[in-house]
């Protein structure tokens, strides 16, 4: 963990660890593990939300929960990017991490794999393998994807890659 | 077209009897008629095949391979066409894989890929530039009918990983509509060509669970070392026990990137590296010379290493545990039908024509015991040689804490309440 933040280190110790080491082919072995997944999600969200820092929505779209989808932002320069977030559960999980998507930006950066998988390999990748079963879907939202966020956003911005969606509708009018 | 030259000819004869001088109407003509003449030959395509001959003749698809036969290399080559290779990834190694065992006359390819063609793929062998935007599935299908109409080919467009493509990926490993008498699944191997950790893993979990020999094969990503391994559930380390770059490099395996981010790739390493594995398949299939359980490549210093490497007890894939557990008990029978075999063949060599007429020194060949007694002591896998410890303790303590710890509180949470909890709070 050398090299993190201090905020993201005590945030991340607060996010409740995960006990049961099952994938989505498990039976009720998984249903074990969906339970502590949403609880992990739910203490991150409220954690975020009283800290004032809230920045993402995710909920299962499937009643398996292998599928989910929700929506994540970034502020920078005071303006919002939201971006949509969608993942499958592998069927090797927890072995192996869920691959982040954010399709609307696929193609967009190098830092990413085709049909928006976001890069994880170096950052995360090593921290989750160390930490599997512990680790889960809000870890890899606070380890994986938040960092990604905060490293790539400005870039694509400043870039003009990406463009507030205040900017572009009032381009297209223009 | 045809119309159309015709049209065009005609043309061209009211154009020469106006004309004072027809000679440019002349070579204009033969100009025409000979794109016509071009326009008609098609492309050639051979008819399917009933059975493989070794007649020596230049439009017998199959003569050199059967050659192998007649070179004492292969006892039976036509045994080709009862085997189903399955190749998941038909990306740098994976397409060569399959256009070498589609050449080979190989009776059976499933094919599995997600991606399209794209012109990034252009440095590396078997796609070409007018199949870019097509998925690499309906790509390879393309060529590989062209070049050998015999193979039977399965394309599936998918994603391994998720829960439904794995579910797919299984069960058409398990369909054994190809070759009902099969013992097993109904592939004979599966060969892994895919990019990234996460498709390697599941391999690995439908290989273990189907109890399915497979090869595991890829390149570096600075492109000039890659690797081969076989694996054989039960038998040999899985994907899980001993992932081969940390064996092979130190490297920690998870932090590979993968195509498409940073990593570099060459034809020749992908090359290389797909002829290795196909080899080995063939040795596998075809049962001739010894198959390989790892062997790496390493271009910089032409560096060729191989090992063996024995299944991990306390490998993290239960999958994998179990069929170990079944190896061993397979032990037993395994060394009787060895030294049933070993017996006939001496028996056999015996009654065909006794070694030596006579033994005038009286020298007789005896049963090496101590190193037998090695064999047995080294293979209970838990008890190490002397002078040697672990590094780190047997087992994490970890999961027997955790089963303490829960239980109480579990009871009361229904997941249907939670859910409507991360509802609330997204709602908010």
């Amino acid at each position: 963990m050398e090299g993190w933040d201090p905020n993201t280190k005590s945030t991340l110790t607060r996010i409740p660890l995960l006990a049961t080491k099952a994938g989505p082919r498990d039976g009720d072995a998984w249903k074990q593990r969906l339970k502590e997944e949403y609880k992990s999600l739910i203490a991150y969200t409220q954690m975020n939300k009283s800290n004032d820092n809230d920045w993402f929505r995710i909920s299962a779209s499937n009643p398996e929960g292998t599928r989910w989808t929700g929506k994540c932002w970034y502020v920078h320069n005071l303006l919002k990017y939201e971006f949509d977030l969608q993942f499958d559960i592998p069927i090797t999980y927890p072995a192996t991490a869920p691959e982040l998507e954010l399709p609307e930006i696929d193609g967009k950066t190098q830092k990413m794999y085709r049909g928006g998988k976001i890069c994880l390999t170096v950052h995360f990748k090593p921290l989750w393998a160390k930490n599997c079963p512990r680790f889960g879907i809000a870890h890899a939202l606070c380890l994986g994807l938040a960092p990604w966020l905060a490293a790539e956003i400005p870039i694509l911005v400043d870039s003009g890659m990406i463009k507030h969606k205040d900017d572009a509708a009032s381009s297209a009018e223009s | 077209m045809e119309i159309e030259f015709k049209a065009m000819l005609d043309d061209l004869d009211v154009l020469e009897k106006s004309l004072s001088n027809p000679a440019p109407i002349h070579k204009l003509r033969s100009h025409v008629e000979n794109l016509a003449a071009l326009s008609k030959c098609n492309p050639h395509r051979r008819s399917k095949v009933k059975e493989l001959s070794s007649e020596v003749v230049d439009s017998n698809p199959y003569s050199r391979l059967m050659a192998l036969q007649r070179m004492g290399i292969v006892e039976n080559y036509e045994r080709i066409r009862e085997f189903s290779v399955a190749i998941v990834g038909i990306g740098g190694v994976g397409s060569v894989a399959a256009e070498m065992l589609t050449r080979c006359g190989i009776g059976r390819l499933l094919l599995y890929d997600y991606d399209t063609v794209e012109l990034a793929n252009m440095n590396r062998l078997f796609f070409r530039p007018d199949q870019v935007g097509m998925t690499k599935t309906d790509a390879a299908v393309q060529t590989l009918a062209e070049i050998n109409p015999d193979v039977v080919l399965e394309s599936f467009t998918m994603n391994i990983t998720t829960v439904q493509g794995f579910e797919t990926f299984t069960s058409s490993l398990k369909n054994k509509s190809f070759c009902p008498s099969k013992e097993g699944s109904g592939v004979d191997l599966v060969l892994s060509c895919v990019d990234n950790y996460e498709a390697r893993m599941a391999v690995n979990q439908a290989c273990n669970e189907l109890c399915q020999t497979w090869m595991e094969s890829g390149v570096s990503e600075d492109a000039v070392s890659g690797h081969i391994q076989l694996l054989v559930p039960g038998e040999t380390a899985c994907f899980a026990c001993a992932p081969p770059l940390v064996v092979a490099s130190g490297i920690d395996e998870r932090t590979l990137k993968r195509e498409g981010v940073c990593a570099a790739s060459l034809p020749t390493t992908m090359g290389v590296v797909a002829g290795l594995l196909v080899q080995n398949s063939l040795k596998f299939l075809l049962n001739f010379g010894e198959v390989s359980p790892y062997l790496g490549y390493n271009s910089l210093k032409d560096f060729f290493p191989t090992m063996k490497m024995r299944p991990n007890p306390q490998c993290s894939n239960v999958a994998c545990l179990e069929r170990q557990k079944e190896y061993m008990l397979g032990e037993p029978a395994r060394d009787a039908a060895a030294k049933a075999k070993m017996e006939a063949d001496a028996l056999t060599a015996v009654d065909d024509t006794p070694l030596h007429d006579d033994n005038e020194w009286n020298i007789s060949v005896v049963d090496d015991e101590n190193e037998k007694d090695t064999t047995k002591a080294s293979s209970s896998s838990d008890t190490l040689p002397e002078g040697l410890t672990r590094e780190l303790p047997v087992a994490d303590d970890y999961e027997k804490e955790i089963a303490i710890g829960s239980g109480e509180a579990e009871e009361e949470d229904d997941l249907e309440d939670l859910k409507k909890q991360l509802e609330a709070l997204n709602a908010a």
